[in-house]
């Protein structure tokens, strides 16, 4: 690992105004991704703004349907909310299958959605449920927000605050793990809500997190999973590496979108 | 460097180190506690596993300062005189060969029967193998490391 | 008697592994430690046009940056491979030069350049990194296919084609002509997938060079560290044997992995010489898949024939054998004697015929890993008898039960001879435990649930302890293959047993000790084993080829023979008996019935203080010696696999795995059977999950956890292990050697298993999720999908 100065911040404008005097500083949540990166000398930040303990970035509050969860909140947090779990368990229950115990403990939602990573589960999460990613600043939806591989709409120095979404009438997660890396090789979110049905799909698309609309236009009209036979999305434009080619992920995407439904229903 | 100080094992201890420095490199090199290994660099092998503020982390994947203030236990520091119920458990059913990634195994085992009692949830054979996806192990086969995990979760 | 042989003793050398205080090459640090961190080769291959260091070495903290034209000036000789094969053609094998500091060409991504010297392991990597090495990139052959094309490109100018050996085992013209007139013939092509060892220590190495003394020191992660130091002596020339110590302490798995001596321990020691610093080196878990000698890489052509009651008539096999860029220690020894050895499989076969081509590629050196040839072999012949089964409509269970050997000993077509075994009755037992008559009926309620459950079996035998000496050294192999010990008993009567075995995991600090405590009827905490240390042992040859329990035991019983005489002469002298009415119980040498009685430690002080010892008698109670076995020993067994197939993703559970072994005598069931556990989940990554994957530049594509897949605790089942022992003729307990038979046996019952799920026989190892997803698909047998 290249050498860093370390700065923890306290809330989220410390953190804009630490990082703002770095030369070629990053923000630093859980780290169970940047760390990683950092390790292998594929990232090398000169700085690092730790905002894992960043009081106002922490945290989840339910008020009716509505869901505001604090953008250094840990997987684990997620998973064990039962005030969440009351309106939305799907999300919990993602959340409580991301990555492993240890990662679950430091991971944080907004650290895994501004790295967007195609592999990651909250991408999906976040399409299906339509979530509202907010920063200090601005409020962007989530499908603005995920824009390719590793690519989202921050910018440099702008920390995402929190996340809010109206939870769903209904919805699900089905993830088939890459055997290696436990990773989504394919998840995917199905929520059926006020505004219709969504489908976020991460880990098989080869631009990372994608909705499914002819899947969501199927269910739209019925939701069963019966409703999707026959329908599937382009095997051109899924990933294909050695753990699958684009017509296997193709197939995950359509098994995994059934078993959601079949879960939410 | 900054002066990065924490509890580990129940003792206050306090090292200069740079900032760059990961947990399980304060704690093997500067504290010299070399029962937290390193067997990966991808975070997924779980050999490095401490507990930080009770819950059960990748000391290979936190910078140390992150832990500054922070209450950190080791391998070295489980047992509260003899043994912990969960060392114990190991020896009892032969849950560890080479001995490397049995650290990281005994601190996830004990995590995950403090958060299943917490929750009151059944820590089933089936729970066990799944609350261990970040813990490899190449030698025991898993079998005996499943044995030993519900046999100090019927004790803990 | 409660901690000897048979009993499942707890390990005494649990504690200080449970309490975090195992002792570790990496845990070890010298007095003036520096670090090294290697430039390694980003290309499969290149010339070395020219490497600059000036920048490395104005960095913060570099002691000194070192390459290979230091090295070779130097005197450090060239790595070696220790058996010598000859082709069919009486020539020599084709053997490249490979400089532990590459001079002129890099072969494989990870060859290491040059290697820095640091104060801090942070500034050696830093260094490393600026060290600009100008390479002139060549064509590369990154698979056997390549390699052996037409107009591949050379890996070693002394290799035409690329081909090592040529090599032969067998009676071609009878094989040919019984496959002939054969009633039935099954044909298979084979792939057997190359995988990485993944010990979860990473290898390490600490050297030390004290001028004082003119003597070197060396920590290092090894299975044999006497073999370590002789081949650092005498081939590397780094120092002289006897100024050269070689301490392998706790070692956090091998596999095998850990028996070669590679070029990070070699250029340690020499680079502690040049700077007179301790000289540290750990890989992280990226370097290691790149360094790590990988293991397997075999594609096979196999044609089994039968006659029309259903027994083999003959057997031809061609295999292609990968080496990688450079021939590692053992490696000409896998692809043959390992391997073509053990073609007739529990079967009586009268006409086998194999032929081997070793070929070099540009990817990492392949050496041997768990089993070593051994499952290999057992892949090939019991994916045959599988599938022939299957071909002429035959039970499995029963074509195999017509061709087994019944009789021993048996002398196969290919150089070994059985010495003992019941094939049927592991068989008979497996399927019981299995529950095999049964499965029609879980096959049918897996269905209700939208599974394929399929079931297989694998009846493997595998040959252990790697000996005997002459017979090895006949054969080509640069070493004997004994092993020793020595046992002291101290003048209170406590124990030390010193071995050549070293135990890297599999227990032998209570093994051993259990073998000692029933001999001499004395308690388990008063022996200590000691290995590992070249200084305290004279000499060994280390653990591999599950050679520790028939091997290394049985010196340590020999040398308990030569203790227990001396002890019953003092006895008996000192209770006025005749020695042979002694027994040695209950901590006791006396005579039984009668008030004759010494405790063994008075027999121990009488030695020390040799106030009364029987005439011409030495002082002392302390005995080595070397066992040299007369013969390997073949474990066998049968192993069964149940999986679950989800038809709409390809993935496969194991959801029941049975193993029946023989093992001949077993001393700590417990020990034995944590072996087999472990054996078995390798067998299954590799069935399953592992692969190391190249692309066609040589680029390795699965060189992290990330893409290579380790089994984890939810990819394999609790396993059933059931022993059915005969007893080894041909040493003195009767042992046969537990190590390896796990990751022998279990690929093909996976397979077999999958196969049977899927009705498609055409699925390669690892058999991921998408190609069993795809074999489905193909074979139209997605009844059960959604």
């Amino acid at each position: 690992m290249h050498s860093l100065n370390y700065h923890k911040a306290s809330n989220a404008s410390e953190a804009a105004r630490l990082l703002s005097g770095t030369e070629d500083g990053k923000f630093l949540a859980g780290g169970q991704t940047l760390i990683p990166a950092m390790k292998t000398r594929l990232a090398a930040p000169s700085d690092l703004v730790d905002v894992s303990g960043a009081a106002d970035l922490r945290g989840i509050t339910v008020s009716g349907r509505d869901v505001t969860i604090g953008a250094a909140t840990t997987h684990a947090e997620v998973a064990a909310s039962g005030e969440l779990r009351n309106v939305c368990p799907s999300i919990c229950e993602m959340a409580a299958n991301i990555g492993d115990p240890a990662v679950r403990h430091r991971g944080t939602i907004g650290g895994s959605i501004a790295n967007n990573d195609p592999a990651a589960d909250y991408p999906a999460a976040m399409l299906a449920l339509g979530a509202t990613i907010k920063t200090a600043s601005r409020e962007m939806a989530a499908d603005d927000f995920f824009v390719g591989l590793f690519e989202t709409a921050l910018e440099d120095d702008e920390l995402i605050t929190s996340i809010g979404f109206t939870a769903p009438e209904a919805g699900a997660y089905a993830k088939f793990p890459n055997p290696a890396s436990r990773y989504a090789m394919c998840g995917v979110f199905v929520a059926r809500g006020d505004g219709g049905v969504r489908v976020g799909v991460t880990g098989a698309g080869a631009d990372g997190a994608f909705r499914a609309g002819e899947f969501e236009a199927a269910l739209g009209g019925e939701f069963s999973a019966e409703a999707l036979n026959g329908i599937s999305v382009n095997a051109e434009e899924m990933l294909s590496d050695i753990h699958g080619d684009g017509v296997y992920r193709a197939n995950l995407v359509s098994v995994m979108a059934r078993r959601a439904v079949a879960a939410a229903s | 460097m900054s002066t990065v100080s924490m509890t580990v094992n129940g003792k206050a201890v306090s090292a200069d180190v740079e900032d760059r420095t990961l947990l399980v490199d304060y704690i093997r090199e500067h504290l010299r506690l070399t029962g937290t290994h390193v067997g990966c660099d991808t975070s997924q092998c779980g050999t490095c596993v401490v507990h930080v503020e009770g819950k059960a982390v990748k000391s290979c994947t936190m910078l140390a300062a992150a832990a500054e203030g922070a209450e950190v236990t080791t391998i070295e520091g489980v047992a509260n005189g003899d043994l912990h119920p969960m060392q114990r458990a190991f020896n009892d059913n032969h849950g560890l060969q080479c001995g490397f990634c049995t650290p990281g195994m005994i601190m996830s085992g004990i995590d995950m029967v403090n958060r299943y009692k917490a929750e009151g949830r059944t820590l089933d054979e089936a729970a066990i193998r799944h609350e261990l996806e970040g813990n490899i192990c190449r030698c025991t086969g898993y079998h005996n490391i499943v044995k030993s995990i519900a046999q100090a979760a019927s004790e803990m | 008697m409660s901690e000897g042989i048979g009993a499942p003793v707890k390990r005494k050398e649990d504690k200080r592994f449970i309490t975090g205080k195992g002792k570790y090459t990496d845990d070890i640090r010298m007095e003036n430690q520096a670090y090294a961190a290697f430039a390694r080769s980003p290309h499969a291959h290149a010339e070395i046009n020219g490497i600059e260091t000036s920048a490395a070495e104005a960095m913060s903290g570099v002691i000194a940056v070192l390459d290979g034209a230091q090295l070779t000036g130097d005197g450090i000789g060239n790595l070696i491979c220790g058996w010598a094969i000859s082709s069919k053609d009486g020539s020599p094998m084709n053997m490249g030069a490979w400089s532990a500091l590459a001079t002129e060409k890099v072969r494989y991504v990870g060859d290491a350049v040059a290697v820095v010297i640091a104060e801090s392991k942070e500034e050696a990597q830093a260094a490393a990194e600026a060290i600009e090495v100008s390479y002139n990139e060549l064509p590369v052959a990154a698979n056997i296919a390549a390699a052996l094309a037409d107009g591949a490109p050379q890996v070693h100018e002394n290799a035409p084609g690329n081909v090592i050996y040529d090599w032969e085992l067998g009676d071609g013209d009878a094989t040919a002509a019984a496959l002939a007139g054969a009633a039935h013939v099954t044909e298979m092509d084979i792939t057997n997938n190359r995988l990485a060892p993944n010990a979860m220590e990473p290898r390490s190495a600490v050297a030390t060079y004290d001028d004082a003394e003119d003597h070197y020191t060396l920590y290092s992660t090894s299975q044999n560290p006497h073999v370590a130091r002789l081949v650092l002596s005498a081939f590397y020339q780094v120092a002289p044997e006897h100024k050269l110590r070689v301490i392998a302490p706790d070692v956090g798995g091998g596999f095998g992995s850990k028996i070669y001596i590679y070029p990070e321990e070699i250029v340690c020691l020499w680079a502690s010489m040049k700077t007179r610093r301790s000289v540290k080196w750990t890989a992280e878990r990226t370097e290691a898949f790149l360094t790590d000698a990988h293991g397997r890489d075999h594609v096979t052509k196999a044609r089994m024939g039968f006659d029309s009651d259903g027994r083999i008539v003959g057997f031809k096999v061609s295999t292609k054998a990968n080496f990688g860029a450079y021939m590692s220690l053992f490696s000409s020894a896998v692809p043959t004697y390992l391997y073509a050895t053990l073609l007739s499989g529990t079967y009586d076969i009268p006409a086998i015929h194999c032929e081997v081509l070793a070929c070099y590629t540009n990817t990492v050196p392949v050496d041997a890993y768990r089993g070593a040839g051994r499952p290999e072999a057992s892949f090939v012949v019991e994916r045959l008898m599988e599938t022939a089964a299957r071909e002429m409509g035959k039970d499995p269970a029963e074509l195999r039960r017509v061709n087994f050997v019944k009789e021993f000993p048996y002398q196969t077509q290919v150089i070994m001879n059985y010495d003992s075994g019941d094939f049927e009755g592991n068989m008979n037992q497996a399927m019981e435990a299995a529950d095999w008559a049964g499965f029609t009926a879980r096959k049918a309620e897996a269905a209700n649930r939208g599974k394929l459950r399929g079931i297989g079996m694998a009846c493997y035998i595998e040959a252990c302890g790697i000996a005997p000496s002459a017979a090895v050294g006949s054969l080509g192999a640069g070493v004997g293959l004994w092993e020793s010990a020595e046992v002291r008993v101290n003048p209170v009567g406590t124990i030390e047993v010193l071995t050549g075995s070293h135990s890297h995991g599999q227990g032998h600090e209570t093994t051993f000790a259990q073998v000692v405590a029933e001999r001499f009827g004395v308690p388990l905490d008063s022996i200590q084993i000691v290995h590992g240390d070249t200084d305290k042992v004279q000499f060994g040859m280390g653990t591999y080829g599950s050679r520790s329990g028939p091997v290394g035991i049985s010196a340590i019983v020999k040398a308990c023979d030569k203790v227990e005489v001396k002890v019953r002469k003092i006895a008996a002298h000192l209770l006025e008996c005749n020695p042979d009415d002694l027994v040695l119980e209950d901590s006791q040498v006396k005579v039984p019935g009668t008030n004759k009685a010494l405790g063994w430690h008075e027999v121990g002080l009488a030695a020390y203080t040799a106030h009364n010892l029987p005439a011409d008698m030495e002082p002392g109670l302390k005995e080595g010696a070397f066992y040299d076995p007369e013969n390997f020993t073949f474990p066998m067994g049968c192993f069964v696999a149940e999986v679950e197939i989800d038809p709409g993703t390809g993935k496969t559970d194991v959801v029941k795995f049975v193993a029946s072994d023989d093992f001949g005598v077993i001393i700590n069931p417990m020990i034995v059977e944590g072996q087999v556990h472990g054996g078995i989940a390798q067998g299954v990554g590799q069935a399953l999950l592992e692969e190391m994957v190249y692309d066609e530049s040589g680029q390795p594509v699965s060189g992290s956890y990330m893409d290579y897949t380790m089994p984890r605790a939810e990819d394999v089942p609790s396993f059933v292990v059931e022993h059915h022992n005969t007893r080894c003729a041909t040493n003195p307990l009767g042992i046969k050697g537990c190590g390896e038979a796990g990751a022998i046996g279990s690929p093909p019952a996976v397979i077999n298993a999958i196969t049977d799920a899927i009705g498609n026989n055409d699925v390669s190892m690892p058999a991921t999720p998408a190609k069993v997803w795809a074999a489905i698909q193909a074979s139209g047998t997605s009844m059960a999908a959604e």
